[in-house]
């Protein structure tokens, strides 16, 4: 069965290759916070496993003390100008989207074809991992379709994923930092703290009041703690559940559905999801950094006052 | 409530744009600290959260293919490509995408698009492509404006799609839960109740973009 573990491997000599790249590059004045930076992360790739748990804190540690010091500089790979992308792409044409195409349709083979095979009795991949796998599979199926079909240089790949992880910088890493803030978080109890300061101090005597501090609930909670899946259990045991379930006899799908759609509107509107929502305006390269989170809070505020009027309508029919 | 302080430790560092990664760390420290482990177990717990959640950043291995095809000239032939069809219009375009989105995720296909495979590579550049096609070069204000709802558009078609597949994490996460507290539910049932939240996205997120678009033809106009 093929595990995480070869996408962990996979990681762990891109970020290696970019980390040795970087140390090279003459062009980057802070050509070793880079080498640092990347090579931190490919050792909690390939080794992440075999250092302690405190090991691994002080690897973050340090991750964070590179960047909070902007010992972070951009590097300057050998890449093609804006004139040649234009001469390349008149002479490529319709070949250039071939590689970019086959990403999606091997991740959907992975997924529908590849996840159900077994093979002597065991899944060929992984069924928790599917998708993760397929997404590493699909990236070297195109990087090698990419060199073949566009005959680019063959270290190409590593020179150019350096130059746009280079324009992500620290960001890329902000998701899986606020992933282990999270576990912080539940092991201090501030879930439980925030959910049982909710259901103290607000009356909810009607039903549509309960919706209403449920579903605000939901995405306030998600915005604080940046992820609806750590606000879910706390507001449905506060409120969900022996309100809206037991006390008014709502509909627990309906109930638990909209709530989790509605801690998806506060998704769309916290600098906590930083994987939606910060990692992007560095790969647009964006001058706002909250651009994104901007354009997305006029969709998110009518959808939730959408979500409680839906909810209203349909849990109690 | 002391634990909270965590919680103030991360909102005023953020709107104080401190390195977002620093005040994570501070407010791990904060919480920890407050609750009664020393600093060495904080870090300890961090370092352990953060080894189990090195999933989250193995996505960023499609970096290098987009990378090579850029170098190649994707985004130009994306820019190209999308200046043919004449009468594609920036609102629309953003539109279509959305409900690709929102049916794909919908049948599990969460990864066959996204931020850094699709949006700057194609869509953020095709985009723009259908806005300079009708008002010629792009202000670096409208640039921003149309790669930023790209990016919202994405985010958007995939929350909104994903919960009706019935075996995403937040499904099974749900199911889960009210198992544990004593309600059975089949999968299928909350999924069902995902779509009319999904269809009010689609139509709000739509007509916001239909606005953006007639915005940006009077902008070109005046």
């Amino acid at each position: 069965m093929i595990k995480l573990g070869a996408v962990y491997l996979l990681a762990g000599f891109v970020f290696g290759a970019f980390a040795v790249l970087s140390a090279l590059d003459r062009n980057n004045p802070k050509r070793l916070g880079n080498a640092a930076f990347w090579g931190l992360v490919a050792t909690s790739f390939l080794a992440g496993d075999d250092l302690r748990d405190l090991g691994n804190g002080v690897l973050v540690l340090g991750l964070a003390l590179i960047a909070g010091f902007g010992l972070l500089g951009r590097g300057q790979p050998a890449t093609t100008s804006a004139e040649q992308r234009r001469a390349l792409s008149d002479r490529f044409g319709e070949k250039l989207f071939v590689p970019a195409l086959a990403l999606p349709v091997v991740v959907a083979f992975g997924v529908l074809v590849l996840k159900p095979l077994t093979f002597a009795g065991e899944p060929l991949l992984d069924p928790k991992q599917a998708t993760l796998l397929s997404l590493a599979l699909a990236a070297v199926a195109g990087v090698a379709l990419a060199l073949v079909l566009l005959r680019q240089p063959l270290i190409s790949p590593l020179q150019e994923g350096r130059r746009l992880m280079d324009t992500v910088g620290w960001a890329a890493l902000l998701p899986q930092v606020l992933a282990a803030l999270g576990a912080v978080f539940a092991l201090a109890g501030v879930g439980k703290v925030i959910g049982d300061l909710v259901t103290a101090y607000i009356p909810m005597d009607t039903r549509l009041a309960a919706v209403a501090v449920y579903c605000l609930g939901m995405a306030g909670f998600t915005v604080i703690m940046g992820n609806a899946f750590a606000a879910f259990p706390v507001l449905t045991a506060g409120v969900g559940l022996p309100i809206l379930i037991q006390r008014f006899g709502g509909d627990p799908a309906v109930v638990c559905a909209i709530g989790m759609l509605s801690g998806f509107c506060g998704t769309l509107m916290t600098p906590l999801a930083a994987n939606f929502n910060l990692v992007p305006p560095a790969l647009l390269e964006l001058k706002d950094r909250y651009a994104v989170i901007k354009a997305q809070i006029p969709t998110a505020l009518p959808l939730l006052v959408a979500n409680i009027g839906l909810m209203y309508a349909f849990a109690f029919r | 409530m002391l634990t909270l302080l965590g919680v103030a430790v991360v909102v005023l560092g953020f709107a104080a744009r401190f390195n977002p990664l620093l005040v994570v760390v501070a407010a791990a420290l904060v919480t920890g600290l407050t609750g009664g482990l020393s600093p060495i177990e904080v870090l300890a717990a961090l370092g352990k959260a953060f080894n189990e959640n090195r999933y989250v950043s193995a996505a960023l291995l499609v970096l290098p293919l987009v990378g090579v095809l850029e170098r190649a000239g994707l985004q130009e032939r994306a820019r190209t490509l999308i200046t043919r069809f004449r009468g594609v219009s920036v609102g629309p375009f953003l539109i279509g995408y959305l409900a690709f989105r929102q049916i794909t995720s919908a049948l599990g296909l969460t990864s066959i698009a996204g931020q850094a495979q699709s949006i700057r590579p194609l869509v953020a550049p095709m985009a723009e492509g259908a806005v300079e096609s009708r008002s010629g070069t792009l202000s670096d204000e409208t640039r921003e404006a149309v790669r930023a709802q790209a990016a919202a558009t994405d985010n958007i078609g995939l929350f909104f799609g994903e919960d009706i597949f019935i075996a995403i994490g937040s499904i099974l996460l749900m199911v889960g839960f009210l198992a544990a507290n004593g309600v059975a539910l089949d999968p299928i049932q909350l999924s069902i109740w995902a779509i009319p939240t999904a269809l009010v996205a689609f139509v709000i997120h739509g007509f916001r973009l239909w606005r953006f678009d007639r915005r940006l033809r009077a902008e070109a106009q005046a």
